[in-house]
């Protein structure tokens, strides 16, 4: 395995509503890893906590939420200790970042030269002729077509491909060993998305960049990731190697997410699961996704689950696969 | 084959723009659909895919008469729509139904469920209020919501719901023909499963028709018995879902195909040859519109439009390949 470049432990991420009188619990325990050049799948239906796992990693949280617990390592420093000013020096450097919608993340009143030149003015030190050859080059590397002539130009000039990859040169230009792309896609056609997609891999191959993939569409992690992490009401539910999930899921809602999703060229009738996501003001007591399991038992209610190691690199928040486990454990003792 | 309920026969719309200084104006013509024919069949879904700018929404608006078209025919049950009047237009506009992609944007933030559902009743019917009240409670059933949630405004709903109560509404009068454009497309995956399979469902109960408008392939796929694949306003193949999933013909249909997303990490992978992105529609390429972009373009492609040819039954295709 490749060297560890961020840990994640015990991550608490709250939302506190005007006077605290509510606590939403967005991110509850959440804990991974992910090594240098590595890809990982952060999953799960919207309101599950995965953007704010990622903005809690940058340190840009709402003036409402903050990190109450845990730790984040990043080469071993941890962020969440550190003030705004040293985190201002991390984000752009060594964690570059790409966001849902292209034309909010860009600047319609800079040129795009400013913008994708700002992380390696800052953080690279670059000026003039070498600043301008750096911009130039990003430019190539995300496929812009003649550059030079490009990089003069606006936002608004640009298709929505072209500008969602010019924010891709920004998340690269001051030199990042961490990318977190948040639904990079949502917003693209599907030919442009799958440009896109391959874009990103070249340039992980070229540059040998870890990418953090939030997405609720299982085909991209299916794609692009080596490990996927599914989170539902703020906790990561089931993680493993992206192949052990599809091939046997051991979480419910792993089950269930895979079941849910279309298949090409296949009509075998869609898994719907039931319900609707909790609110995480007020979360069920138990297992959070008791009330929307087809396999729910009485004890789901009640208690709710630890991790369960269900292979190597591979846990599952369950109480099923720990049920399997003692009934092997019982038959060996016996 | 029985004969469609709906027909589309060489359908055109152009749109005017303004081009040039304000002095000496031009009038430049957007061909938003540029002589397009399907038809559709009484149970049958026909869907519709193509990236944005494709004509898609046009397309859709011609059928529910928000845009008449430049010129084509578009029939119901063998009669003109453009020449139907008074109560003839008034049974068309029964028959036919459109749910919009944006739930949040497609019902009135003001008026509670019963009345959204019920708006349509009262124009078209002359039910009294207690029989109105029992339609919309029977629809709501239909989609899956309890009868009593008539009384609450569409915030207290979540996406997925607020796509079921839309789907209500449009099928309160008894309808034939729902148009769905991009139906699922805001909604969560776990939520997309459910009101699709509600949709198929309905489609099995009550034998309505639907024009599923998508851009992922294989949700279209899933739900829809034809598949007519656009680009820059025409038609470019049409052919029964799984044939087109599993023969595909026309080089942008391949390269779709080929975008849509892997069901399984290890499925085979290819890289899209396509490049660059979808012309204007302002100043479409000449000939066979995909040329510009189409990695087996010929010479003949920029030169000479393709016509669409039947090269098995129910799959047309129109490219110089075949």
């Amino acid at each position: 395995m490749s060297a560890l470049l961020l840990e994640v432990r015990g991550l608490q991420t709250h939302y506190f509503t005007f006077g605290g009188s509510r606590i939403v619990k967005a991110v509850e325990n959440v804990s991974f890893t992910l090594g240098e050049g590595e890809t990982l799948g952060l999953v799960g239906e919207s309101g599950c906590g995965k953007t704010t796992t990622c903005l809690s990693i940058v340190g840009l949280l709402p003036p409402a939420a903050r990190v109450v617990g845990g730790e984040i390592r990043l080469n071993g420093t941890d962020l969440t200790k550190m003030s705004a000013r040293e985190m201002g020096r991390v984000r752009g450097s060594a964690i570059g970042m790409i966001l849902q919608d292209p034309m909010a993340s860009l600047n319609p009143l800079f040129s795009i030269y400013t913008q994708v030149a700002e992380p390696a003015y800052y953080h690279l030190g670059m000026r003039r002729r070498s600043l301008r050859r750096r911009v130039e080059e990003l430019l190539r590397a995300v496929r812009i077509p003649s550059p030079a002539m490009r990089m003069r130009g606006y936002p608004h000039q640009m298709s929505g491909g072209m500008r969602q990859r010019i924010v891709g040169a920004i998340a690269l230009a001051g030199g990042p060993k961490l990318i977190i792309a948040d639904e990079p896609t949502t917003n693209l056609d599907v030919t442009i998305q799958a440009q896109y997609l391959d874009l990103l891999m070249d340039i992980q191959l070229e540059t040998g960049v870890a990418l953090i993939f939030v997405t609720h569409n299982l085909g991209i992690v299916a794609k692009m990731c080596d490990r996927m992490a599914v989170m539902y009401a703020g906790r990561i539910v089931e993680m493993g190697a992206v192949r052990d999930l599809f091939n046997a899921p051991k979480h419910p809602y792993t089950k269930a997410l895979l079941g849910s999703m279309a298949k090409l060229g296949s009509k075998e009738p869609l898994f719907a699961i039931p319900g609707q996501p909790p609110d995480l003001a007020r979360p069920p007591p138990g297992c959070a996704f008791h009330p929307r399991c087809a396999e729910a038992m009485p004890r789901c209610a009640t208690q709710d689950p630890e991790d369960v190691e269900c292979g190597p690199n591979w846990t599952a928040r369950c109480w099923l696969p720990q049920r399997a486990a003692e009934v092997v454990h019982d038959r060996a003792d016996a | 084959m029985t004969a469609p309920m709906l027909e589309l026969r060489e359908v055109r719309k152009y749109f005017p723009v303004g081009t040039g200084s304000f002095l000496q104006r031009k009038t430049a013509w957007v061909k938003a659909v540029e002589g397009i024919s399907f038809t559709i069949a009484a149970a049958e879904t026909l869907g519709l895919i193509g990236e944005s700018g494709c004509g898609k929404t046009t397309t859709s608006k011609l059928i529910l008469l928000q845009e008449r078209p430049t010129a084509g025919t578009i029939r119901f049950d063998g009669q003109d729509v453009a020449a139907l009047k008074g109560p003839a237009l008034m049974r068309y506009r029964r028959a036919v139904q459109v749910v919009f992609q944006d739930p949040f944007g497609s019902l009135s933030p003001r008026m509670r469920v019963g009345s959204i559902i019920s708006e349509p009743l009262e124009i078209h019917t002359d039910l009294s209020g207690a029989a109105m009240r029992e339609r919309v409670a029977e629809v709501l059933e239909l989609v899956g919501l309890r009868p009593d949630v008539a009384n609450l405004f569409p915030h207290e709903f979540s996406g997925g719901q607020r796509q079921r109560v839309a789907i209500a509404r449009a099928l309160a009068t008894n309808t034939r023909l729902i148009v769905l454009d991009e139906p699922v497309s805001a909604l969560d995956v776990s939520i997309r499963a459910q009101i699709i399979t509600q949709l198929e469902h309905l489609q099995r109960t009550l034998g309505v028709s639907y024009l599923f408008i998508g851009h992922d392939l294989a949700t279209v796929a899933h739900i829809s018995h034809r598949i007519a694949v656009m680009y820059l306003g025409q038609i470019v193949e049409t052919a029964d879902s799984t044939e087109l999933c599993t023969n595909p013909l026309h080089p942008y249909t391949q390269a779709l195909l080929i975008a849509a997303l892997p069901a399984h990490p290890d499925a085979k992978r290819e890289r899209l040859a396509l490049t660059g992105e979808i012309p204007s529609a302002l100043a479409p390429p000449s000939g066979c519109r995909f040329h510009t972009r189409c990695p087996r373009a010929m010479p003949r492609c920029a030169e000479e439009v393709p016509v669409s040819r039947e090269l098995a039954p129910g799959h047309a295709v129109a490219c110089h390949l075949y």
